[in-house]
């Protein structure tokens, strides 16, 4: 198939302009000096792909990615970034390495090695997007021949959020020094062998 | 719509992540990398179920395990880098020299 037939398909158009969105977002997300603006790009690109997902009749999937990355995820990286006090505006420190070249060799690599296994199995054959009810399909191939790793991941998630908060929260044995009397830090009176 | 476009844009929104993950030195930066390469990863996933003809739609399924791996990696990736934070008053990932040996 030839790139003129290719693009004759409205579809393929739409496909080209989500998919030029979502390269554009992306490497303003690992580019940018502001971190906030990094965030709402990863928003922009996740959207593109939602959008991907509903071009290809996968409904739930898609709405899954709006509710739990761009509803959820999202706001945990702001809440992270507000937690951990990372540079909100322009800063001086910069927020990249200098060796920026052999990371970008690394990853034109990476590109050119993943893009030619994948697409030399597959050819450039037309594909027609499944048109039947998918979310009702999906929703029986979940529940019957993959019960074991639903409920499997339900247990990852439970483990995720007590993991969570054990690891961030502040360890109440460990005596915090702010709040130490300085009375008792004095090194003559605080061990009582001598 | 060809399989081999949507593997394409995959592969490059993947080497983006593999690039940002090389290069940002702010830890949730690299965590916002990693989030970019997991979509990467969607795409592919959700391509071979729709477009390949399975009927037991295993590509959807795995971009769904997939989606809610990626919820639990960033809770528990955004407390590693609080508690850091709080024990070095940093989260950049190149002053993180405590098991370099």
């Amino acid at each position: 198939m030839s790139f003129g037939d290719w693009i004759g398909q409205s579809e393929n158009i739409v496909f080209l302009v989500i998919g030029v969105v979502m390269v554009a977002a992306g490497w303003w997300v690992v580019t940018s000096r502001n971190l906030v603006h990094a965030v709402l790009m990863l928003v922009v690109a996740l959207a593109g792909s939602a959008a991907l997902f509903l071009m290809l009749g996968a409904e739930f999937v898609a709405w899954t990615v709006v509710l739990v990355y761009i509803g959820a995820v999202v706001v945990l990286f702001l809440f992270g970034l507000m937690i951990t006090r990372a540079p909100l505006r322009r800063d001086p420190v910069p927020l990249d390495h200098r060796r920026r070249w052999p990371a970008l060799a690394v990853a034109a690599a990476v590109f050119a090695t993943l893009a030619y296994a994948t697409t030399a199995f597959f050819g450039w054959a037309e594909g027609t997007a499944v048109e039947r009810n998918l979310t009702g399909d999906l929703g029986e191939a979940l529940f019957r021949r993959f019960v074991i790793p639903f409920e499997a991941v339900s247990f990852v998630l439970l483990a995720a959020l007590i993991g969570g908060i054990v690891v961030a929260r502040k360890d109440p044995m460990e005596s915090d020094p702010m709040e130490s009397d300085p009375k008792e830090s004095d090194p003559k009176e605080s061990d009582p062998r001598e | 719509m060809t399989v081999n476009q949507f593997l394409i844009l995959g592969a490059l929104l993947f080497s983006l992540g593999v690039y940002g993950v090389l290069v940002r030195r702010n830890a949730v930066a690299v965590l916002l990398s990693i989030e970019l390469m997991l979509a990467a990863v969607n795409i592919n996933l959700v391509a071979f179920g729709s477009l390949l003809g399975d009927t037991l739609h295993t590509g959807h399924v795995f971009a769904l395990f997939v989606i809610t791996v990626a919820a639990a990696e960033v809770g528990i990736g955004l407390a590693i880098v609080i508690l850091i934070f709080r024990n070095r008053s940093s989260a950049n990932v190149d002053e993180l020299d405590l098991m370099k040996w």
